[in-house]
């Protein structure tokens, strides 16, 4: 099950907690991986982790000609380019009332637009092979909302539209697209938060628990697979429950 | 009929499986021979690949027909 040999997977924000998770799972699911992220040293320590099979594309996702010319970079690196996971993002967190029109723009910028621009430059190998699989990491905020967040949540209630609008299109080619949506995960980020906040999280979350980065990553390999060909157009929340929906 | 025009229609008889005599000068993709918008995008993506030419998007919106397509490769090859 969810055998993935032979297949070419992009990754990008493979430096961060969740990216990096979700390239392993793919690479142990036997696919190639291309690497993407800013930071050059901890994607060359993840690709010598990996060992056969894994390569570094670094790319800084607010330049959009940088963004354009990932796929095309990722593609002759692996011999191929069959999964595009768009999981980087970033947040500039701030009540709305204060937000800067720069707070706005950077994160659509980045978690929306480049995401754009990565599912449009692939779309053209994935319909000559008849076969593709886009995954967007999108979140919990961007169905339920989050005050300090209106800039985040726009950005991946965006995404989870433009995912359901694109996999129409494109259906009939044997491309699938879907989105993951993580609630609250162990990750850097979430360490740094206060006590008192982590224990009103954790009251929140029917297991009682954060999730952990692997078991995202666990979604998303599923999704990459062929055993989900007919699963398009959908959100899989991984949220022990958070928010059921 | 010109050698450019035998595999244009070579191409678009096997992408849209319709029959060869289907494919005349004035014969719309989308109206005559069953296409959609997304089968115009792959063929002109096929034309692309078979003549070693590049089609730009704003060009590629005016080859609508099979005359059209022959017409502009063409020129263009």
């Amino acid at each position: 099950m969810f055998d993935l040999k032979g297949k070419n997977a992009l990754v990008t924000g493979a430096s961060g907690g969740i990216g990096g998770e979700i390239a392993r799972a793919l690479h142990a699911q036997g696919a190639q991986v291309a690497l993407s992220g800013t930071r050059v040293e901890p994607l060359e320590k993840l690709a010598a982790e990996l060992g056969e099979g894994a390569f570094v594309t670094p790319c800084n996702l607010s330049d959009v000609d940088a963004v354009k010319a990932l796929p095309g970079q990722a593609s002759e690196a692996m011999g191929g380019l069959d999964i595009l996971v768009n999981n980087a993002g970033i947040t500039r967190d701030n009540i709305f009332m204060r937000m800067s029109d720069e707070e706005w723009q950077s994160v659509i910028d980045v978690n929306l637009t480049s995401t754009m621009h990565l599912m449009k430059a692939v779309m053209r190998p994935m319909m000559k092979s008849r076969w593709g699989r886009i995954i967007n990491i999108t979140s919990i905020v961007g169905v339920t909302g989050n005050a300090g967040q209106v800039n985040y949540a726009a950005s991946k209630a965006g995404m989870i539209g433009m995912t359901k609008s694109y996999a129409q299109e494109i259906a009939s080619r044997g491309i699938t697209a879907n989105c993951v949506a993580p609630g609250f995960i162990e990750t850097a980020m979430t360490a740094e938060l206060p006590e008192n906040v982590q224990t009103g999280i954790l009251a929140s979350i029917p297991q009682g628990r954060m999730g952990t980065a692997g078991e995202i990553a666990a979604a998303v390999a599923f999704l990459a697979s062929n055993e989900a060909s007919y699963v398009t157009g959908q959100t899989l929340h991984v949220n022990g429950g958070m928010a059921m929906i | 009929m010109s050698d450019i025009a035998d595999r244009v229609k070579k191409i678009v008889v096997e992408h849209l499986s319709v029959d060869e005599d289907k494919v005349v000068e004035g014969a719309s993709f989308i109206d005559d021979l069953g296409a959609d918008s997304l089968d115009t995008v792959e063929l002109v993506m096929a034309f692309e690949e078979e003549f070693g030419i590049e089609i730009p998007d704003d060009a590629a919106e005016t080859i609508q027909s099979f005359g059209d397509a022959v017409k502009f490769i063409t020129e263009a090859a």
